[in-house]
């Protein structure tokens, strides 16, 4: 850019009025000017259509079909009713909420200790610590799965001998349904942390450091400093990852389908997987297009809900 | 060594146990892939690799072919990465900076398919490639990865940065709106492209669900259905085998990002500084 002297001011103004006078003047026919942004639009437009949008409204319209496969006939809300009678619907959301509620919090609450502890002035080699818990989320969630079922085996795994090591008790991890479910928390927490803890680094990073210092001279303490300072500043980075786990745990598929399969009796089910059962499986197209509405409803509500709660205050 | 520096070591030292236990299950992996299958469980764990990740790997091979899974997956990675790239680079520059009739519209129309989980599109997905006989093929798998609403969106944000003297400059010395963006917007955003292309390879070589349905013959199996598909046969209880696999759709992402940090920190991230 050129320096912003008051002289050059007019100068620079007359440059660029000259500069789209030619521009101007050198323009192709107005019809393909005008045409232009459709067509660099049209791939995008192309690929949405078939791919996105028109998946979504034949989902929905499935949702009201019944039969095996192709073979379909209208059923009005027939499917909707079946999936509130379904106890096995209702196992899987049972299973996916609790798992929910338990690694959503948890992964968060670790993951802005974590990065409260790698911004503070008092840590060495703060790029080696920032770059080894990034590391997971780099990792496919089938191979996570694969590995993780081999260290959380009850007789050999590495977990289970390294709670021996240190006096713990062992966990029949992948046999217990809660620990079942445990499991998949434990896996979701050790891939997504990382992740969480960098972003919440470059929110912390963004905090200009004068704020804590004036605190400190008023006397806060390191808690009313984090209550006060740093949690409102990073607010808008909290509502995101709160808002991104919770959709992504509510889809929850590949970790419990590798890791437990559903198991032990349905007791790691989750929707998704529920989902995939009956459309690929049984072939009962309308019954899955149901469960993945359903979904849908769920995701959009608890999103909703959660940019309410957390959003608003600042207005 | 001063009192402040003394205070810092014991929140070093848990940092130190914490990136221990995120990085410990891959140093196992190491471990497991280069020794025989009856140390895998030895405990405590070979503390240095051993010498036969060869054995583990030809088993994998002639289990799963494993060179040709490798290549669908690079394949369907490369293919889907670059083609969403462009979708996406098109798509953006044209929200990004002209004017057009529906432009708000369509804008909000891509957008509002962020909140749709994947899940609802796989049954309509499987019932049209089907009847355009396109079940179990390539195609079936990169075509739905090519529009992607988030990558749309982070290159109209990237681009709306762009001054619009410099699309003009290179339009005053005669050039084409398909050469102003090749030779004067490409350049400009190679790091926003890099992390982009990091963000997109990676999700499509690690994703599942629909090549899970999609891809049916072990031919055309990419390297995580083939490894779900190894694991979950329970009949088979050839460890080494089923943990080189793991270990080799996992490394080389994992020296990629060790080289390209910055890139892989910015593209996984890109949602959260930008939006």
């Amino acid at each position: 850019m050129t320096a912003a002297t008051p002289s050059a001011a007019p100068a620079e103004e007359l440059a660029k009025s000259l500069t789209k006078e030619v521009v101007r003047s050198r323009r192709s026919p107005r019809w393909r000017r005008a045409a232009l942004p459709y067509l660099l639009l049209a791939p995008a437009l192309l690929t949405f259509g078939v791919f996105k949008a028109y998946p979504i409204v034949d989902s929905l319209l499935l949702s009201f079909t019944t039969g095996s496969g192709t073979a379909t006939r209208a059923a009005g809300l027939a499917n909707y009713r079946r999936l509130l009678d379904d106890p096995l619907f209702w196992t899987a959301l049972r299973n996916t909420g609790e798992i929910l509620v338990v690694q959503v919090p948890l992964m968060l609450g670790l993951a802005l200790l974590m990065a409260v502890g790698i911004n503070s002035a008092l840590v060495r080699w703060r790029a080696v610590w920032r770059l080894g818990v990034f590391m997971p989320a780099v990792t496919g969630l089938v191979a996570t799965g694969v590995m993780f079922a081999f260290l959380l085996r009850t007789d050999d795994g590495a977990v289970n001998r390294l709670l021996d090591a240190v006096g713990l008790p062992t966990v029949d991890w992948l046999g217990q349904p809660f620990w079942a479910r445990m499991s998949v928390v434990l896996v979701l927490t050790w891939h997504y942390t990382g992740y969480n803890a960098v972003i919440y680094l470059a929110g912390l990073q963004s905090i200009p450091r004068e704020l804590y210092e004036a605190a400190m001279v008023d006397g806060a303490g390191p808690i009313r400093r984090f209550a006060s300072i740093t949690v409102p500043a990073l607010r808008p980075v909290l509502l995101f990852t709160v808002v991104l786990s919770t959709i992504g745990t509510l889809q929850l598929f590949d970790e419990p389908y590798v890791l437990t399969g559903g198991g032990p009796d349905n007791a790691s089910l989750t929707v998704s997987m529920y989902l995939y059962q009956n459309g690929f499986r049984y072939f009962d197209f309308g019954y899955a297009s149901a469960i993945a509405y359903a979904l849908t409803l769920l995701v959009s509500v608890l999103g909703a809900v959660q940019m309410r709660l957390m959003g608003d205050k600042d207005t | 060594m001063n009192l402040r520096q003394l205070r810092g070591w014991p929140l070093t030292f848990l940092l130190a146990a914490v990136t221990g236990l995120s990085v410990g299950p891959f140093y196992w992996l190491v471990i497991a892939t280069t020794r025989k299958d009856t140390e895998i469980f030895d405990w405590p764990p070979a503390p240095l690799p051993g010498s036969h990740l060869g054995d583990n790997l030809d088993r994998l091979q002639r289990r799963i072919g494993l060179l040709r899974v490798i290549g669908n997956s690079l394949l369907v990675a490369g293919v889907q990465t670059a083609g969403a790239l462009v979708v996406a680079l098109l798509a953006g520059y044209a929200f990004a900076k002209f004017r057009f009739r529906g432009r708000t519209l369509l804008f909000a129309l891509l957008l509002s398919t962020l909140v749709v989980p994947e899940q609802v599109m796989l049954v309509p997905l499987f019932k049209m490639m089907m009847s355009f006989g396109l079940l179990d093929s390539y195609q079936a798998i990169i075509l739905p990865g090519l529009c992607v609403p988030f990558a749309i969106f982070l290159m109209r944000q990237s681009l709306s940065g762009l001054p619009d003297e410099l699309l003009d400059a290179a339009r005053v010395d005669g050039a084409g709106e398909f050469r102003v963006l090749w030779s004067v917007v490409v350049p400009v955003m190679r790091p926003v492209l890099a992390a982009l292309s990091i963000f997109l390879f990676l999700g499509s070589w690690n994703q599942f669900v629909w090549p899970l349905i999609a891809l049916r013959s072990p031919d055309m199996h990419t390297l995580p259905v083939a490894l779900a598909t190894l694991y979950g046969n329970k009949s088979t209880t050839d460890y080494g085998a089923i943990l080189s696999g793991t270990a080799l759709s996992t490394l080389p992402m994992m020296v990629l990002f060790l080289v390209l940090q910055r890139q892989f920190i910015s593209g996984l991230l890109a949602g959260a500084t930008k939006g």
